[in-house]
């Protein structure tokens, strides 16, 4: 079996980033993952950027609309996601365009948060 | 007497824009490109003054900007993949530094971006290219300062994180849908400009200016574009109002009062020259039919002349190609124009309810003033009361306060 693990909390919550705390709490994320990932349970995952860097797209009557903003129409649940390689936020909103369900639902665009000078 | 500007006031007013742009094209990063920019003017106040301007001012300031762009990455570890970029920009410094009318469209694109929030996209206009201030746009807004700066700063980190990219649209089905939110940004600039007075009226009276100068650039950018065109003419001729539109002490004097004497003509002439070309290159959109609009207005001269079968025809148009429940609204007030308030009131009424015209002042208070014009005081009271309950702007609300004393008075 295969599962999505999806993470929710509030922005708010967990340490500050300017805190000595921080610095731990990054450990326990790494940990988690190379941990998970020697076993090969873990297939893939990202950290997002904060919804204030997150952009919605739907198509009304083969009209796109995009927006600032996170999504947040209650009624509609998460149904999938895809990680995608883009050029820019152009590139990822023509790709959104054509996921089958843009003309029914929403896609919500969040960039992926690059840890590699961490890491190093 | 204003004092004459100097020679770095004068460079500002065309130079910030382009050296912006320029910037933006090299490095990719607005906040950078800006506060180089800053810098470079600034440095410019001081040494101009005392080693006199430079044969070539603009290109003076290109390069002393891009020297502090490439100080910056150097010193700011958070621009490491810059850094790399500038090792080879910085051999040969002059030849990708001329200013090119691409990389005005291309910043204009990247501020309206549409996954940026309306009132970011007008922030962020304003700042990089009108080189307006945080305070200037915030003073003009209504806002305090610190809420402006902050709005910029989402706005940046937004394009930042999220990739918002600074270039022309690739398709021209592209294109025409990018500028439509283009276009948005500049009236509704116009339009926060144009709003109530409200004791502040030089800053925005600016205001106004800055989008008639955006609208000129757009024109200049994409001269084939009839509702860029339709745009100008419609900021000019409305603008062209402006010294009529307040009375002695501040107070809003309504189209039907002003003394049309005292109107611009030579904006009347430039809007009317807009509007021509508009119309000559395809068939007139929304701006270009309000500016046709705004033309009768600035061609009849005075308001019971006023041809109001053509203008109701003119929202008709508008009406069938966009709907809207704001131009419905002015329709109706045209009709009570043409046939009298209680028509106008039977053209309301077919409106029905809606969530966006219960929100929006000027349709309570049209309303009241149609109520209000054919005897209906109590229920014209009501409706000023609902126009004042959903106002945010101060000035608009006295005068609605003063309206509503007035139909109180003669009711008793």
């Amino acid at each position: 079996m295969k599962y999505a693990l999806l993470l929710y909390s509030d922005p708010t919550a967990g340490p500050d980033p300017e805190s000595p705390e921080m610095a731990d709490e990054m450990q326990r994320w790494f940990q988690f993952g190379n941990d998970l990932m020697g076993e090969s349970k873990i297939l893939g995952g990202e950290a997002l950027h904060p919804t204030e860097a997150a952009t919605t797209v739907k198509k009304r009557n083969d009209t796109l609309i995009t927006a600032d903003g996170p999504f947040a129409e209650t009624k509609e649940a998460l149904g999938g996601f895809y990680l995608i390689e883009a050029k820019d936020i152009d590139d990822a909103i023509t790709i959104a365009s054509d996921i089958p369900n843009i003309h029914y639902g929403t896609v919500e665009i969040r960039p992926i948060m690059d840890f590699s000078d961490m890491q190093d | 007497m204003r004092r004459p500007l100097s020679p770095v006031e004068v460079t500002f007013r065309t130079e910030w824009a382009p050296i912006v742009a320029t910037l933006v094209r090299q490095f990719g990063d607005l906040d950078l490109a800006e506060d180089a920019t800053q810098e470079a003017f600034l440095e410019a106040s001081r040494r101009w003054r005392q080693d006199g301007v430079p044969a070539n001012p603009a290109g003076w300031l290109v390069l002393t900007a891009r020297r502090k762009v490439i100080d910056r990455i150097r010193r700011e570890k958070r621009y490491k993949e810059l850094l790399a970029q500038v090792g080879h920009s910085t051999r040969d410094e002059s030849a990708d530094s001329e200013p090119r009318s691409a990389d005005l469209l291309a910043l204009l694109f990247g501020c309206c971006h549409p996954a940026l929030s309306t009132e970011a996209q007008v922030a962020l206009t304003l700042r990089s290219l009108g080189g307006l201030t945080t305070g200037q746009i915030a003073r003009a807004f209504l806002v305090p300062e610190a809420t402006m700066a902050k709005r910029l700063v989402r706005a940046k980190n937004k394009i930042r994180t999220a990739g918002i990219p600074f270039q022309i649209p690739a398709t021209l089905h592209e294109r025409a849908d990018r500028l439509r939110a283009v276009h948005a940004v500049i009236y509704a600039i116009f339009t926060e400009g144009h709003a109530a007075s409200d004791g502040e009226t030089t800053v925005r009276g600016q205001i106004c200016d800055e989008a008639i100068w955006l609208a000129n650039k757009l024109v200049e950018l994409m001269p084939d574009d009839s509702e860029s065109h339709g745009l100008a003419a419609l900021c000019l001729l409305t603008d062209a109002r402006r010294p009529a539109r307040v009375g002695p002490d501040g107070q809003q004097i309504l189209l039907a009062d002003q003394d049309r004497s005292l109107w611009d003509q030579s904006k009347i002439r430039s809007g009317l020259l807009h509007l021509q070309r508009a119309d000559d290159l395809n068939e007139l959109g929304p701006y270009g039919l309000m500016a046709a609009m705004a033309s009768f207005h600035s061609t009849t001269p005075s308001f019971d002349e006023t041809p109001w079968n053509e203008i109701i025809g003119l929202y008709d148009r508008i009406l069938d190609q966009h709907g809207g429940a704001v131009v419905a609204l002015n329709r109706a007030v045209a009709v009570a124009e043409r046939d009298g308030p209680e028509a106008g009131l039977a053209a309301l009424a077919e409106l029905g309810s809606n969530d966006e015209l219960d929100g929006y002042r000027y349709f309570h208070s049209a309303r009241a003033e149609l109520l209000a014009r054919s005897g209906h005081l109590d229920e014209a009271a009501t409706a000023f009361r609902a126009a004042i309950a959903v106002c945010e702007n101060e000035g608009e609300r006295q005068w609605f306060q003063t309206r509503l004393k007035e139909v109180s008075r003669s009711n008793n």
